[in-house]
């Protein structure tokens, strides 16, 4: 009993004020154990196999059970040297960049809609958005497919019919429009996140404070720029940081439009580039290289985000 | 709504029909702009969630013709009955709820003992723990799935529930932590103090006072890890080679890749894909407030 009345700290937040001596103890250790095991055995063998495999070589042999020589950092210089690498990391990183800037742009604009809309019409923009959140991403890649489809496509369709020249027009072809469709894609899915979240955070600016403004002679404009946009900002900063991850390690959407046929080499992002040298042609070195890579890239930019939450929780 | 009044009407007894007149007629004609572009945006966000749904009601000779059939009028449940009918889904269906089951489970428990862990005690390689927490729940399968792969095959679970749960439950428990912790900090440990003031031991006080008031928290993480093992693609696709083990939407996309033929029958593969989404759909509204404020909460303050 008194032992466990020790160890339960009743505002863990403060930090530590009780001067007692400090006992091991063992509980909330022995409480970690299942959640660390299972993360050790799922990522972090991975990773640690993945680092190691990076600096080895992979060829026909290894695929017969030879074991594999190390050859250091050789993989990591012939990847940076190798000119498609960089045409891949420069597609992800423009497509990771205009697909989360322009989702957060139509969310933002969402959000400022929602919020200047009566109650109804703010309903009915929230279902809809929810529908599309809610929509399992392979179910909305085949509804996606089905409404570019070359042939009887409405997309094609409607545009035809205003008078564009679409007739059968292929988009998946074209590496431009290829990646067009995926942003159209990417971002109809995740808008709504964007648009929820920052809405949320718009409702707790104060009426009050707008209403000041307003007589003080601040334009919608100046409104926005000076009051609004200030207030929301740790949330747009947040909301952006996942799309950048998010967008980043885009893989489900680009895997499915290649399966309808378009050529992968041309299409590549990392992630099916990854796919590609690791399923496809089994060059696992190769392939945990790029993963090593895109692994570094994620955290560098989630720790920001990371250490917002932490900083938040502490406080 | 009232913030628009103007000084001279303010002047008004407030109450007097001539002001609830003007008010009314004074409603901004853009806002009545504002009011279309928020109905066209949604028509435009939930059109192809409802393309799907009347595709996949209409017969394909109807989807061939030259113009696209806007309601689903002479519409049927044929599709859905003729996708059900070739035997692919109730395997797909069966093999995705049980690693949905497996993995909210597993989850479940793991995830709350070790909320419990980091919002009830105070020990060495807390910060730590739940700085790593944060920053693995970021880590991409894209950027694991290769060494994830290999792992699998050398522990001869390739196409197995038991691999892919493992790989699900390491990929959802971060967060699901993070969930928990801030419904666990949410309950004052005063209050299982005093149960065991009144007597109660430790596990008692606990599994009667505080387990009850957990509940919410436990079915929205839940509901949370379901939705994740339910949708995941990508670990599937590498861990799930063979047609047996497939899942729902290794299943899907078989539809998709045979669309890249020209014999398609795209009211099936509609009618496939509502099936796979309306429970994710119903499930998701449920849980829709958590998941934002979870991700947010760094930043907006509650």
């Amino acid at each position: 009993m008194t032992t466990a009345q020790e160890t339960v700290t009743t505002a863990p937040r403060i930090p530590q004020a009780n001067p007692r001596k400090k006992k091991f103890h063992f509980t909330p250790y022995a409480l970690l154990i299942p959640a660390v095991a299972i993360l050790v055995l799922a990522l972090g063998y991975p990773i640690v196999w993945q680092i190691i495999t990076s600096m080895q070589s992979f060829g026909l042999a290894q695929q017969f059970g030879q074991p594999a020589p190390f050859v250091w950092f050789e993989n990591y210089i012939t990847l940076f040297t190798d000119p498609y690498m960089w045409v891949v990391v420069g597609r992800s990183i423009a497509f990771c960049l205009v697909t989360a800037a322009v989702t957060v742009v139509i969310g933002v604009a969402l959000a400022l809609l929602m919020n200047a809309v009566n109650k109804a019409i703010r309903i009915i923009i929230q279902i809809s958005m929810l529908l599309a959140w809610a929509m399992p991403v392979v179910a909305a890649m085949t509804v996606w497919n089905w409404l570019f489809d070359w042939r009887r496509g409405v997309v094609n369709y409607t545009l035809t019919s205003w008078g564009l020249d679409f007739q059968n027009h292929n988009w998946l072809q074209n590496p431009l429009s290829f990646f067009f469709v995926a942003m159209v894609i990417v971002v109809w899915m995740s808008v709504p996140f964007v648009a929820f979240s920052v809405f949320a955070g718009l409702t707790q600016v104060s009426g009050e404070v707008i209403e000041a403004a307003q007589m003080d002679g601040a334009k919608g404009f100046q409104r926005m720029r000076y009051i609004i946009l200030p207030m929301i900002r740790p949330v747009l900063g947040i909301v952006l940081l996942l799309q950048v991850i998010w967008d980043l390690r885009v893989f489900t959407q680009i895997k499915l439009l290649q399966d309808k046929g378009s050529i992968a080499s041309e299409t590549n992002l990392l992630g099916t580039y990854i796919y590609q040298l690791g399923v496809g042609s089994s060059d696992f070195a190769m392939a945990s290289a790029v993963s090593v890579f895109v692994l570094v890239l994620t955290i560098a930019i989630s720790w920001f985000y990371v250490r917002n939450l932490l900083k938040e929780d502490e406080s | 709504m009232s913030t628009t009044l103007t000084p001279a009407q303010t002047d008004l007894v407030v109450g007097d029909p001539v002001v609830k007149k003007l008010r009314r007629r004074r409603i901004k004609p853009s806002r009545v702009i504002l009011g279309i572009v928020g109905v066209i945006v949604s028509l435009i966000w939930v059109f192809p969630v409802y393309w799907m749904v009347n595709s996949s009601l209409l017969p394909n000779i109807v989807l061939q013709g030259s113009t696209p059939r806007w309601l689903p009028f002479g519409g049927s449940f044929d599709n859905f009955a003729e996708v059900v009918g070739q035997g692919t889904f109730f395997p797909a269906l069966g093999m995705s709820v049980i690693i949905a089951i497996v993995t909210v489970v597993f989850c479940l428990l793991f995830a709350f003992l070790a909320a419990l862990a980091i919002s009830r005690f105070r020990f060495r390689g807390r910060k730590v723990f739940v700085l790593a927490v944060l920053l693995i729940q970021m880590l991409p399968a894209e950027g694991l799935f290769i060494a994830q792969y290999k792992l699998m095959g050398s522990l001869q679970l390739l196409n197995t529930v038991v691999g892919v749960s493992i790989i699900y439950i390491a990929a959802v428990v971060p967060f699901t932590i993070w969930m928990l912790r801030g419904f666990v900090a949410g309950i004052p440990a005063d209050l299982e103090e005093a149960a065991m003031v009144d007597g109660l031991s430790r596990t008692q006080a606990f599994m009667r006072i505080t387990f009850p008031l957990l509940a919410p928290g436990l079915v929205a993480s839940g509901v949370y890890a379901f939705l994740q093992a339910w949708n995941e693609f990508t670990v599937a696709l590498v861990i799930l080679q063979e047609n047996s083990s497939q899942t729902l939407p290794l299943w899907l996309r078989g539809f998709i890749q045979q669309s890249a033929s020209r014999a398609t029958d795209w009211g099936q593969v509609m009618a496939a894909s509502t099936l796979v989404a309306v429970p994710v759909i119903i499930f998701f509204l449920f849980v829709q407030g958590r998941m934002t404020s979870g991700l947010v909460s760094g930043a907006v303050k509650g």
